[in-house]
């Protein structure tokens, strides 16, 4: 868990750095000791290697710490026709390398131009202490919480000494933090029966999987009738802490399980939002939304096909074109099938389906029946480690996010536009908005382009989770139409709500039921559900709604 | 009476006779001519015409809550399913000590997942009548319950359609699981026996064809009494004007309510004769996909009239055929342009085209 923390920091890492790399690499006499380390690392001998390493960090260079972590993560190669370091990231099947002493770009190379510097387990264990240690002195807090976090495992007496030195002056409380749980646990194993009671009572406020081991080791049974610690008094210290922690952390898990919740809400709103739509003002089930969904996804597909190395560039673009794709295929759906089949939703209803079983099978033949998967952009994969009981995926964070801004977008065109205003109008009584000018034909037009965009817009966001293929729409689409029938026809606020406690709902249940069953029993409740409230959570009220 | 089941409605005649002429002809053919004569059909075809009649038998009862009580049912399949499934559990015990692991009493599939027991609800299963009554009563059941609580709720309309799916693909991922104990993915397959009789044999295959067709027959002309019954017509009439036949004083759920029951039924029957025909059930055909080509069947034959869902559904199928014989790929596109077609072009479907065109020439 400390490693993966660490790597999710080691970019804010670097860049804070460099400024000062800039300012120091004057001082000639430094700067020799250093391109002399840099070179011992690179030399064959494993014993070198370590000189170098030791010689490295006492060098006192900023691209001293960079060049460690890439060689504690094997990413620290060695030119085979130079012999120069260079800092390697693999890219779809070529390497992007640096220059290791300083960080020059130096383009592309392929696998065999360059091998590995290996290293030992035991210099594995050496480079850990040294980069903690020269993480310690860095400007950022975040990056010096990294580095005492490096250092909780068995730190020897220099350590302790530069952690207790650092704790003096420390004025970031999240790192004082991180030493006194270092100190605490210490404490934990000393002789001195009242530093080790203190030391428990500390405890209590830090959550702390280490700290939970022990205690957990502590009250192990021996097997002769006693207790792996002798002492009762500190036993029961041990239980009350351990009691605290322990539901804290049961907090955490009902957090985590909440945010899934929400995170599987957000997919369903997404999906979901723009049926609500086109089913709201046209009273028209669109079968073929799944497969909008679908397109928007193969959209972000093509685009990154064609963008191969802007991840993040491509996914921007491929909201906009996918809203736009999606749209135009809406658009010719409503006005070449829809339009003629007003007043009858169950032909509507077939022939949509006819429509999505067209567009499965015109993307099978294209893109081929298997599944493609999209790249996710660095800064969308990986966690945020909150502690060490509570982690959220960022993808899921940002597709949260996204939802809540597309709903926001579309609550604000459906407020604020002349055609949201239409919108409104014709949802909630046909004929009178016809007969007040309000041209009904263009507004289900627009209506229907604009909720098939979304569709479009929620594929971008699905293709980030899951795999792109063609049945990628049929898997949302009768969950899609039970957000919809559960939140209510015409009430967006509906779709959101009713989407985000299905999500929650099938998330809290999954532990007991596994995620099968616990989809079935969320299918089985809003059948249920729908007998008492036939119009679903938020029913459109006025005459209209009867009809 | 005769009029009231075969009219002088010609279309429905025709069909009636077409359908009378296969079901004696080609078992009877295929039994009484050796193979390799002109006039013998080869076990495939035989097994392939008894699947289109069981179709044939599922598209009619659709057409049943479609055509005449308006429940646009999306997933009709379930009970089609439902009913397979209790042939199925009946086809396995009878497979007994020839399994794979030679279990007399388990099928293959607890074997293999360490059940050291029958579930309760696979007793019974190894008696023929028990598991026909099954057939008939774990769709009607279901058709019950649901329907109760549906139309009491008074939920109609494409509400009702979302609801039905909703149903048949909560079964589709209920049956997927193996704690089910109905073979989860795979299904119920390797049968051997049927009533004693080798379930591959030509004179059982011939049988199975003779019976199914039979119950088609049979179903046809019973529902054609059903919907000139007192019952039928204010069926009709619920389709037609629901709120007003409410108002006059009729109990409209409890009209749906039976219609739906007794077409979940006749469902099922179809769902029994299909499976040892084809030898296999497994969850897929809960998806509900396959209940939307059943009511595109309905849809392309001409809803209302009956015969129209037995020809389009013998189409439909044979198109299938065809199709994922020859262009495995265009299949969808057929379909999905059927769907199109009909709704656009073809509202009354193919029954109502000929019907169009028979008063046309008698004007």
């Amino acid at each position: 868990m400390i490693i993966k923390t660490y790597s999710t920091i080691i970019g804010l890492t670097i860049a804070l750095l460099l400024p000062i790399g800039s300012a120091r690499a004057e001082q000639p006499g430094i700067r020799d000791a250093y391109a002399e380390a840099v070179a011992k690392v690179g030399r064959g001998s494993m014993a070198e290697r370590e000189q170098g390493i030791a010689a490295l960090a006492e060098a006192g260079n900023p691209r001293s710490l960079d060049i460690l972590r890439a060689l504690l993560d094997g990413r620290l190669y060695q030119e085979k026709s130079t012999g120069a370091l260079v800092i390697a990231e693999k890219n779809a099947g070529r390497f992007k390398i640096e220059e290791a002493s300083n960080g020059a770009d130096l383009g592309f190379a392929e696998a065999e131009a360059i091998g590995r510097i290996n290293i030992t387990n035991r210099i594995r264990g050496e480079l850990r202490k040294l980069i903690g240690q020269l993480g310690l002195g860095a400007e950022d807090a975040s990056a010096r919480l990294a580095a005492v976090r490096e250092m909780t495992k068995d730190p020897d007496q220099k350590t302790l000494e530069l952690l207790q030195k650092r704790s003096a002056v420390e004025t970031d409380q999240r790192v004082k933090r991180a030493i006194d749980l270092i100190f605490l646990v210490r404490d934990l194993d000393s002789g001195d029966k009242t530093a080790r009671i203190r030391a428990l009572k500390a405890l209590q406020d830090y959550d702390s999987q280490e700290v939970v081991n022990k205690l957990n080791a502590m009250l192990e049974p021996d097997g002769e009738g006693g207790y792996a610690e002798a002492d009762a008094d500190i036993r029961n210290q041990a239980k009350i802490t351990l009691h605290a922690i322990d539901t804290r952390i049961g907090l955490y898990h009902a957090a985590e399980t909440v945010f899934f919740g929400l995170s599987l809400g957000a997919v369903l709103v997404l999906a979901a939002i723009g049926l609500a739509i086109t089913f709201g003002v046209m009273g028209v089930i669109n079968m073929a939304h799944g497969e909008l969904m679908m397109l928007g996804a193969y959209t972000t597909y093509v685009i990154q096909q064609l963008l191969p190395d802007s991840l993040g560039l491509s996914i921007f673009l491929a909201i906009p074109a996918a809203f736009l794709i999606s749209a135009l295929a809406g658009l010719a759906i409503e006005r070449g099938l829809i339009r003629f089949l007003y007043g009858r939703p169950l032909e509507t209803l077939l022939a949509t389906f006819g429509v999505s079983l067209i567009l499965q099978q015109g993307v099978r033949s294209i893109f081929s029946p298997l599944n493609r998967s999209v790249a996710t952009p660095s800064w969308m994969s990986g966690s945020w480690q909150i502690n060490d009981f509570l982690s959220l995926t960022w993808n899921r964070f940002y597709i949260l996010i996204f939802c809540l801004l597309v709903f926001t977008a579309l609550l604000q065109i459906l407020k604020r536009t002349r055609l949201g205003l239409e919108v409104r109008a014709v949802a909630q009584n046909r004929r009178m908005a016809k007969a007040m000018g309000i041209p009904t034909d263009r507004v289900d037009a627009m209506t229907f382009a604009l909720g098939s965009g979304i569709a479009g817009v929620a594929g971008v966001a699905l293709s980030q989770i899951t795999n792109v293929g063609p049945n990628l729409g049929q898997a949302y689409i009768v969950d899609s139409f039970m957000v919809v029938v559960f939140g209510g026809v015409g009430n967006l606020f509906g779709t959101l709500v009713a989407g985000f406690s299905l999500g929650i709902a099938n998330k809290f249940l999954e532990p007991y039921a596994g995620a099968v069953l616990a989809k079935i029993l969320v299918l089985v409740f809003i059948i249920l559900f729908i007998q008492k409230r036939p119009r679903g959570l938020f029913p459109q009220k006025g005459r209209a709604a009867e009809a | 009476m005769y009029r009231i089941l075969l009219g002088n409605d010609k279309t429905a005649l025709a069909v009636l006779a077409v359908l009378a002429a296969v079901t004696v002809a080609v078992p009877l053919c295929s039994l009484l001519f050796p193979a390799g004569s002109a006039l013998h059909f080869s076990a495939y075809t035989v097994s392939l015409l008894g699947k289109y009649m069981t179709f044939a038998l599922l598209g009619l009862s659709l057409d049943l809550v479609w055509g005449y009580a308006g429940i646009l049912a999306l997933g009709h399949g379930a009970f089609f399913a439902l009913g397979g499934y209790a042939m199925g559990m009946y086809l396995m015990r009878q497979i007994g000590e020839r399994g794979v692991y030679g279990n007399p009493l388990l099928p293959d599939f607890m074997v293999f997942l360490n059940w050291d027991k029958l579930p309760w609800y696979w007793h019974g299963f190894d008696r023929f009548g028990f598991a026909m009554a099954m057939v008939l009563l774990a769709p009607g059941f279901l058709a019950f319950v649901f329907g109760w609580l549906a139309f009491r709720a008074r939920v109609a309309g494409v509400y009702l359609s979302i609801m039905t799916q909703a149903l048949t693909y909560a079964l589709m991922l209920a049956f997927f699981r193996n704690e089910m104990g109905f073979g989860g993915n795979n299904g119920l397959t390797d049968f051997k026996d049927i009533l004693g009789f080798n379930i591959q044999a030509e004179g059982v295959r011939a049988a199975l064809l003779f019976i199914s067709g039979a119950a088609l027959i049979g179903a046809l002309l019973g529902c054609r009494w059903l919907v000139n019954t007192k019952l039928g017509r204010v069926v009709t009439a619920i389709r037609d004007q629901e709120s007003r036949v409410r108002f006059i004083g009729y109990r409209v759920e409890m009209y749906k309510l039976w219609i739906f029951v007794f077409a979940a039924m006749l469902a099922g029957i179809a769902g029994a004769l299909y499976v040892p025909q084809v030898g296999i059930i497994n969850p897929s055909e809960f998806s509900p996909l396959n209940s939307l080509e059943i009511v595109v069947w309905v849809a392309l034959g001409g809803r209302g009239t009956l015969y129209g869902a037995i020809v389009g559904a013998v189409l439909v199928n044979f198109g299938k055929t065809v199709f994922t014989g020859l262009l495995p790929d265009a299949w969808l596109f057929v379909l999905g342009g059927a769907f199109i077609l009909v709704t656009l072009a073809l509202p009354d479907g193919i029954a109502g085209l000929l019907n169009r065109r028979l008063k046309e020439r008698t004007a």
